[in-house]
């Protein structure tokens, strides 16, 4: 039996802060609502839910995904909670695709949901809970030095510079200023940029997503439930998820060969051949400034090493040959880990839709690819949506 | 019609209550090689991989980093899914039905001798601001959902500590189970109170263990080297997880995902079902579960059933003939899939002493325990479905 063409018929999200009073559940229950809302339908015509969430360690919440399941609109329903780390966000859209696709299920509302700041004093100590407990943890390890490894490893390789990772910043935070749903939009200069407090070298305060609250959500549907309630449906063309071995000492950091390997999946399923022209827009993972063009070059985007001079030629602003981030990505609009992910997969809507508001892309962009990374440099996860309806 | 799916493979490791010289990783690999090595494959055919885990349960953030290179799947597609087993069997059909895969691999493990304070764990799965400030145990929700149980439909204590007594005997026949100790009613009945009304002896004890199961489409079942067990519905459904707004005393979650299951099979009632293994964490939730999934036309038929004897091995409709989590223990994620595991091994004829003369279609069903509302069902045949 051929496999059903599956839809993006909704989308929404909350702002996404540094500090929300909202309970988890009632984030969650925001952008479900808000996604809901968008789509037309109600929550009686929704099949089956799925929900995106990273470490529980954040919420302090045992069965994460049982406690957010009635925010989330799960109740009385089919629901379940699919997690790879920071890949959350955008390997849940692949979960629902197949949900539906399937053919078990004819709509999915999909939920992300994160809230960070319950952690005290600071998220980042949960984090010390993801390195291997024998091997790892004794060390007292954090995210900021082995990202600025890997950072490291990048610019040794290719000969990249600094400045050239601190544009990332600029314009992600720029492109931000346009989203009413960001925390820490700005309008700063590379001076700026590297002006800011060195975390771990060679990692800049000002090339680091922040922690935050937040949750987005979308719903989709088979073709015969989104002809009848869309005239403006975003086809899922591809998905495409990969995860990497768990001993990422034995990596080599330079390039994500398993973003390359998700985001194959993902074209091959598309029909994209050369990714380079025939995808129109990118919103790739960006928790830190060079993670943007490392995924850029995993996403085939960019030729390796590359990625830096495509940017400093201006091929990734707002105008570009290719918009990179035009939502304002994780520097810009905020990281609630899961929900950011999903955020990405909201701007494609957005953009492909024409209703991305001040952000709104000249031209008429087609295709988009959304992409998002996690657990120890380790997981790629790749979403491909366009106007067209796939074969 | 809808392609066809099979469990072609199963790889077990045989539950204990601690597992000392034993990582979760060794552990993976272990029960990873069974699987293959049963389904005649080698792990580089397999398309997709799911692990059902919890962070909190591991000890680990971010869990599924460390689920890759015991199964050989590096830098393949590979999520987990923070649930039973159960929910990774209806994931991998769905991937499979979606053209997104093949052959998918579904794993579930644990290692719940690591968790040094596990009632204390469970304390944080309450609601933090409505429900944990309260100070109660979870289990106590258990109590309360008994008591509102055994109120409406008449059913009486003794009747769920039958429960135990029966699954303790059923294990004793099971090289797989951890718990196979002798009880009768008195030992069931004079073991203290946990939380009234549930005695000690009505839990289920935790325990360590793995199973990996293989799933394949139509093509690649029909080359399979052992028999397949036809996958013929699988539902997942989750009640309120808010305890002011659930239906006490009733399994909604059982029932709905049942329903689902039942209709993806073209089964229009648990009659047509030879066996059962459903979830028994606590002993008055066999009985409260075989009633969700529409086995007795009122629900005090499921007491009378206990004490007649007609859910044991020899009776009309045996219900967890491996001996279920009160005989086996209770295995964190793993619970669904050693239910899938009595499955497949009664459909295949394999058995052992327990094996069944009547083994066609045997149901699933998982219960992701307190305080959730969370359940799934998986039918199996030794039959391809009905067209």
């Amino acid at each position: 039996m051929a496999k059903r063409r599956v839809a993006v018929i909704g989308a929404g999200m909350t702002r996404f802060m540094h500090r929300a009073l909202e309970t988890p559940k009632e984030l969650a229950w925001h952008a479900a609502h808000a996604a809901l809302t968008s789509s037309q339908l109600k929550l009686k015509q929704i099949d089956c839910v799925v929900l995106g969430t990273a470490p529980d360690a954040f919420d302090g919440v045992h069965m994460k995904s049982e406690y957010l399941a009635d925010g989330c609109g799960g109740w009385g329903k089919p629901f379940l909670r699919c997690y790879v780390g920071g890949g959350t966000g955008v390997y849940a859209v692949a979960q629902a695709y197949f949900q539906v696709a399937s053919g078990i299920f004819d709509t999915a509302l999909v939920v992300c949901e994160e809230k960070m700041s319950s952690c005290q004093p600071h998220p980042q100590a949960a984090f010390l809970t993801i390195f291997d407990p024998i091997t790892e943890q004794p060390l007292k390890p954090n995210l900021l030095w082995i990202f600025a490894l890997e950072q490291t490893r990048y610019m040794e390789t290719y000969g990249i510079t600094i400045e050239e990772i601190a544009r990332v910043a600029v314009k992600n935070k720029r492109n931000a200023l346009n989203h009413p749903a960001a925390q820490l939009s700005a309008e700063l200069t590379v001076e700026d940029v590297l002006a800011s407090e060195i975390m771990a070298w060679p990692v800049h305060r000002l090339m680091v997503s922040p922690t935050s609250d937040g949750a987005a959500a979308i719903v989709i549907a088979a073709e015969e439930v989104a002809r009848r309630v869309s005239d403006k449906p975003i086809w899922i063309q591809g998905i495409g998820w990969s995860l990497d071995s768990a001993y990422w000492t034995n990596r080599d950091l330079a390039y994500p060969e398993y973003v390359e390997k998700a985001a194959w999946m993902a074209y091959q399923m598309a029909g994209v051949k050369e990714p380079r022209k025939e995808i129109h827009i990118a919103e790739p993972y960006d928790p830190f400034a060079y993670k943007e063009l490392h995924h850029l070059e995993g996403l085939q985007l960019a030729p390796k090493g590359e990625a830096p001079r495509l940017l400093a030629d201006g091929v990734f602003e707002r105008d570009g040959d290719l918009p990179v981030t035009p939502s304002g990505g994780l520097l810009g609009v905020g990281n609630p880990i899961a929900a950011a992910g999903m955020m990405k997969i909201c701007e494609l809507f957005w953009q492909m839709r024409g209703e991305a508001g001040k952000r709104q892309l000249p031209g008429k962009p087609e295709r988009g690819v959304a992409q998002a990374w996690g657990d120890l440099m380790q997981v790629g996860t790749v979403v491909v949506m366009g106007t067209e309806k796939p074969d | 019609m809808s392609e066809q799916v099979a469990i072609i493979g199963i790889g077990v490791v045989p539950l204990q209550p601690t597992t000392p010289r034993y990582s979760f990783k060794e552990m993976v690999f272990e029960a990873a090689q069974k699987a293959y090595a049963d389904a005649g494959i080698s792990f580089d055919e397999i398309d997709s991989f799911v692990t059902c885990a919890e962070d909190f349960n591991e000890g680990i953030s971010i869990f599924d980093e460390y689920t890759p290179d015991q199964l050989g799947c590096r830098q393949k597609p590979m999520h987990t899914l923070t649930q039973d087993g159960l929910h990774g069997i209806a994931d991998a059909l769905m991937q499979i039905r979606a053209g997104v895969a093949e052959i998918v691999v579904v794993e579930a493990h644990s290692k719940a001798s690591n968790i040094l304070t596990p009632d204390w764990l469970l304390d944080y799965a309450l609601d933090p601001i409505y429900t944990r400030p309260l100070g109660f145990t979870p289990h106590a929700l258990a109590a309360m959902d008994m008591q509102a149980f055994t109120h409406q439909t008449g059913i009486t204590p003794s009747q769920c500590a039958e429960v135990v007594i029966k699954n303790r005997l059923n294990a004793r026949d099971n090289p797989l189970a951890a718990y196979a100790v002798e009880s009768n009613r008195t030992s069931v009945e004079a073991s203290p109170y946990f939380s009234f009304p549930l005695h000690e002896e009505e839990l289920a004890r935790a325990a360590d263990g793995c199973v990996v199961v293989v799933v394949a489409n139509e093509t690649t079942a029909s080359k399979a080297a052992k028999r397949p067990a036809w996958i013929l519905g699988t539902g997942f459904a989750n009640d309120s997880p808010t305890i002011e707004s659930r239906r006490w005393g009733h399994a909604e979650y059982a029932r709905l995902a049942a329903q689902s299951a039942f209709r993806q099979a073209g089964i229009k009632t648990a009659h047509e079902i030879d066996f059962f293994e459903v979830d028994d964490t606590y002993a008055y939730k066999e009985l409260q579960h075989l009633i969700a999934l529409g086995l007795y036309a009122e629900p005090i038929e499921a007491g009378r059933a206990i004490e007649s004897g007609a859910t044991r091995r020899d009776g009309r409709t045996p219900v967890n003939v491996s001996g279920g989590a009160l005989g086996m223990g209770l295995p964190l994620e793993a619970h669904g899939l050693y239910r899938i595991v009595e499955l497949v091994l009664q459909l295949r004829g394999q058995a052992g002493e327990r094996q069944l003369s009547r083994a066609k279609i045997g149901v699933a069903q998982s219960w992701r325990g307190v305080p959730t509302t969370s359940g799934a069902v998986v039918i199996l045949g030794a039959e391809p479905p009905r067209g």
